[in-house]
């Protein structure tokens, strides 16, 4: 938000948004301060808008963003069975009653993961439905297009399950902002646990989805392994429409490569895991050393999907059902008593997102999106899940502990699919705002709308 | 030269596939002058054949285990197949092992079922209406019948594995004198391949040597006067129908290990198995399997790590290049009739 902009235009512009956003007072403090945005509310409910895959191939775990959000509603309202992490989190703003008193009501979007339908989808509940929040999703491309959509609109936009660095790097704006960690974050937490499974003698060949999340975590997981001494030594990029991984997998072995890193999600990551799988590269010996598969972004629901061959497959995740913490175990709990399962780390990252949200205009006083901006800017908290967890200012991504899974080898129902190897302190996995990998934004300023 | 191998391998795999889709498709159009673009929805139909089948043989009753606790800290509750209390753990277990196989018992009739239905309740009413018609109507069929199966099933996909006996891959490289691990091959594809020779050869022996196929062949060749020697040609059309439906569903069976299938997969393959049937000729059986190869092959060479290098993204497109090279030079495709899609 420091941004200096010294040209005449830059300084024009700056000096227009500062002057609407009155430099003089906090913005909860104007008298303006509930009205003068876009979609204030008026009436006693405020309408959030849970804009998550509902088809296309996303759309189980888009169901089960959308269970996640239900789920965040009746305790924000106070109407659940019980209240969820409301008991554990760090910040007591929230009383369940609401949102600064109204009733949370709720439209829901369907982006069939396609940026062009969830901007349609976003900008039917901005407009028709009167959404003060937009939030959800379970692809990078659709949160980077819903993003710019509620930058341009005026309202806040609460990413989902999004992966790539662009999110919050390039592609960053000051309406948005994002829980769920990302790619440099998945090789940081990576890197040190491959090296001590695998020694730091290995040859790596990747195989990455052709699309901007795919880029970014080859980019984050090559350079972070080579840092620790693996050579790399091809990268070949795979269409997105891919369901044959075959004739990319065949030559993987001749290239004398000794580890495949499948940059790979969703249905993608299924295919390409079970052939490499079929092609039996497992149980080959290649340089003397056992061959090995790695999968940065571990996602359970998916994994399903791969059966069997995740098994002690290393990877990363946001967060897993498993886990000890007070925070955990209360979603787990709730969630698991209401629909039989327990939740996936794309609820958890939806459920998070939409409890930091309410908290964050609790604490502002107001609905007014250049107030949430404020109250979530650098805010400290805890008890959600994942530790100590900064919401950082200067590019809006979270910043907290990273999960290093592996495929679990006896699984004993089928949840538990992954076992954690390792949590990743979050000191190892902070960068600074101006990363290479992280260059190129621009976050603008907040955008109140109307 | 070992890459080349490897790649024709890989080749031989999809392109029977492909081969498998390209030649139902020819048939139905070959036969009843239909574009069916549920023709993928048919293979995927197949696929869940095999899913289906092992949701039936693991079907389970449960068990409470109090020396474990599931994710709420209750009790675990065990699931234990039926089939372990019918056949005993050992032979139980073998049999899901061997589900997708056993898939085939299975999915023969259902398929054969699910393409009379279709010819007499749908198709049959689309006979003498314009292509466009029938295009459209097949296509919203396969997209009806495709979040069928998302109900069902869900959306993700669902993993159908290999029997054990067919696990990891087979070493050529090292028969052939090559070094150990330049050209290894999953044996459940080699498997996929023989199975898709020898049903292509079955079809072909049918046509060819049996008293049906030849009056089927005589249909396609001129249906009218077929009809006026007082043969009645529908009924046999309909059994082709149903057996190109079989071929479709077998495929997507014996796919199920190569590739979790999920409900949009028939999709994936129905149009580059409409190039198949284009570039191999309209209503040419042996055109179908040829490209179906010969396409497949060509994919698996574009996605060799120097190709891409040289023409990047080569791999998207050398499919629908090839088409339209093909359409240039033979418009009638590679085998194509005079006469076809012609008049």
């Amino acid at each position: 938000m420091s941004k200096s902009n010294f040209t005449r235009r830059g300084l024009i512009k700056t000096g227009a948004v500062a002057g609407a956003a009155g430099l003089t007072l906090p913005t909860y403090l104007r008298a303006d301060g509930h009205s003068g945005f876009t979609n204030a509310p008026t009436g006693d409910t405020v309408t959030l808008g849970f804009n998550v895959p509902q088809s296309g191939p996303y759309a189980d775990e888009g169901a089960d963003e959308l269970r996640a959000y239900e789920l965040a509603v009746e305790h924000l309202n106070g109407t659940g069975a019980d209240n969820g992490m409301l008991e554990t989190f760090s910040s007591k703003s929230l009383q369940g009653n609401g949102i600064l008193g109204k009733k949370v009501e709720y439209v829901t979007g369907d982006t069939q993961t396609k940026s062009d339908a969830a901007r349609a989808s976003a900008r039917s509940m901005i407009e028709k439905d009167g959404a003060v929040m937009i939030t959800g999703g379970s692809s990078s491309g659709v949160a980077v297009a819903v993003q710019a959509l509620c930058q341009e609109a005026g309202v806040i936009f609460m990413a989902g399950l999004t992966h790539s660095n662009d999110t919050t790097g390039k592609d960053r704006k000051a309406n948005g902002f994002r829980h769920f960690f990302n790619s440099y974050m998945s090789g940081a937490a990576l890197a040190p646990v491959l090296e001590a499974n695998y020694g730091s003698d290995r040859k790596a060949y990747h195989l990455t989805a052709d699309y901007n999340w795919g880029y970014t975590t080859e980019e984050a997981v090559k350079s972070s392994t080579e840092a620790m001494g693996w050579e790399t030594v091809n990268t070949v990029l795979t269409p997105l429409t891919q369901t044959d991984f075959s004739s990319y997998i065949a030559p993987v072995l001749q290239s004398g490569a000794d580890v495949l890193v499948l940059n790979h999600y969703g249905g993608n990551m299924v295919n390409s895991l079970t052939n490499a799988v079929q092609f039996g590269l497992r149980d080959k010996q290649v340089n003397g050393k056992n061959f090995e598969i790695v999968v940065p972004l571990y996602s359970r629901l998916m994994a399903k999907g791969a059966g069997a061959n995740v098994k002690g497959i290393f990877g990363s995740t946001n967060w897993h059902w498993s886990l000890q913490d007070e925070g955990s175990k209360a979603f787990v709990q709730s969630f698991g008593t209401k629909y039989g399962f327990p939740p996936s780390q794309a609820a958890h990252t939806c459920y998070v997102q939409a409890l930091l949200y309410a908290d964050a205009v609790e604490r502002a006083g107001s609905f007014n999106p250049c107030a949430v901006v404020e109250a979530l800017e650098d805010f400290e908290f805890d008890g959600m899940g994942n530790g100590p967890t900064l919401y950082r200012g200067e590019d809006h991504q979270c910043f907290k502990d990273v999960l290093v899974v592996k495929g679990k080898e006896n699984p004993t129902s089928e949840f538990d699919l992954l076992e954690i190897v390792e949590v990743t302190p979050v000191e190892q996995v902070t960068y600074a705002p101006d990363h290479p990998q992280f260059a190129g934004g621009n976050m603008g300023t907040c955008n109140p709308g109307a | 030269m070992d890459a080349i191998l490897l790649q024709i391998l890989n080749g031989l795999d999809k392109g029977s596939a492909y081969a498998l889709i390209a030649l139902g498709l020819t048939l139905i159009f070959g036969t009843l002058g239909v574009v069916n673009f549920a023709h993928g929805a048919l293979f995927m139909i197949g696929a869940f054949c095999a899913v289906t089948l092992s949701r039936i043989l693991t079907l389970s009753h449960t068990v409470i285990d109090e020396t474990q606790k599931d994710f709420l800290g209750n009790p675990l509750k065990v699931e234990v197949p039926y089939i372990y209390d019918i056949f005993g753990q050992t032979t139980g277990d073998a049999i899901i092992d061997w589900a997708v196989p056993l898939s085939i018992l299975f999915a023969i009739p259902v398929m054969v079922g699910i393409g009379f239905a279709m010819e007499r309740g749908l198709i049959k009413h689309f006979y003498k209406r314009p292509h466009a018609d029938q295009i459209l109507v097949t296509f919203g069929l396969a997209i009806v019948l495709q979040e069928i199966i998302k109900y069902f099933y869900g959306a993700n996909p669902i993993p159908t594995p290999a029997p054990d006996a067919f696990r990891g891959s087979f070493d050529f490289g090292a028969m052939l004198g090559f070094d150990p691990n330049t050209i290894i091959y999953p044996y459940w594809r080699l498997v996929y391949f023989a199975f898709a020779a020898v049903i292509i050869g079955a079809v072909f022996a049918f046509l060819q040597f049996t008293t049906f196929g030849m009056v089927v062949r005589a249909g396609m060749a001129d249906r009218e006067t077929v009809g006026l020697l007082g043969i009645n040609i529908d009924k046999r059309f309909t059994i082709m129908f149903g057996i190109a439906a079989a071929v479709a569903g077998l495929a997507g069976v014996m796919y199920t290990p190569i590739n979790s299938p999920n409900y949009h997969m028939g999709m994936d393959f129905l149009v580059l198995s409409f190039v198949v049937v284009v570039v191999g000729g309209m209503g040419s059986l042996s055109g179908a399997v040829l490209a179906g190869f010969l396409l497949g092959i060509l994919e698996s060479f574009a996605s060799m790590a120097i190709v891409l290098e040289t023409l990047p993204g080569i791999n998207q497109i050398i499919i629908y290049l090839v088409a339209i090279i093909i359409l240039l030079t033979r418009p009638r495709g590679l085998m194509g009739r005079k006469g076809v899609m012609e008049e």
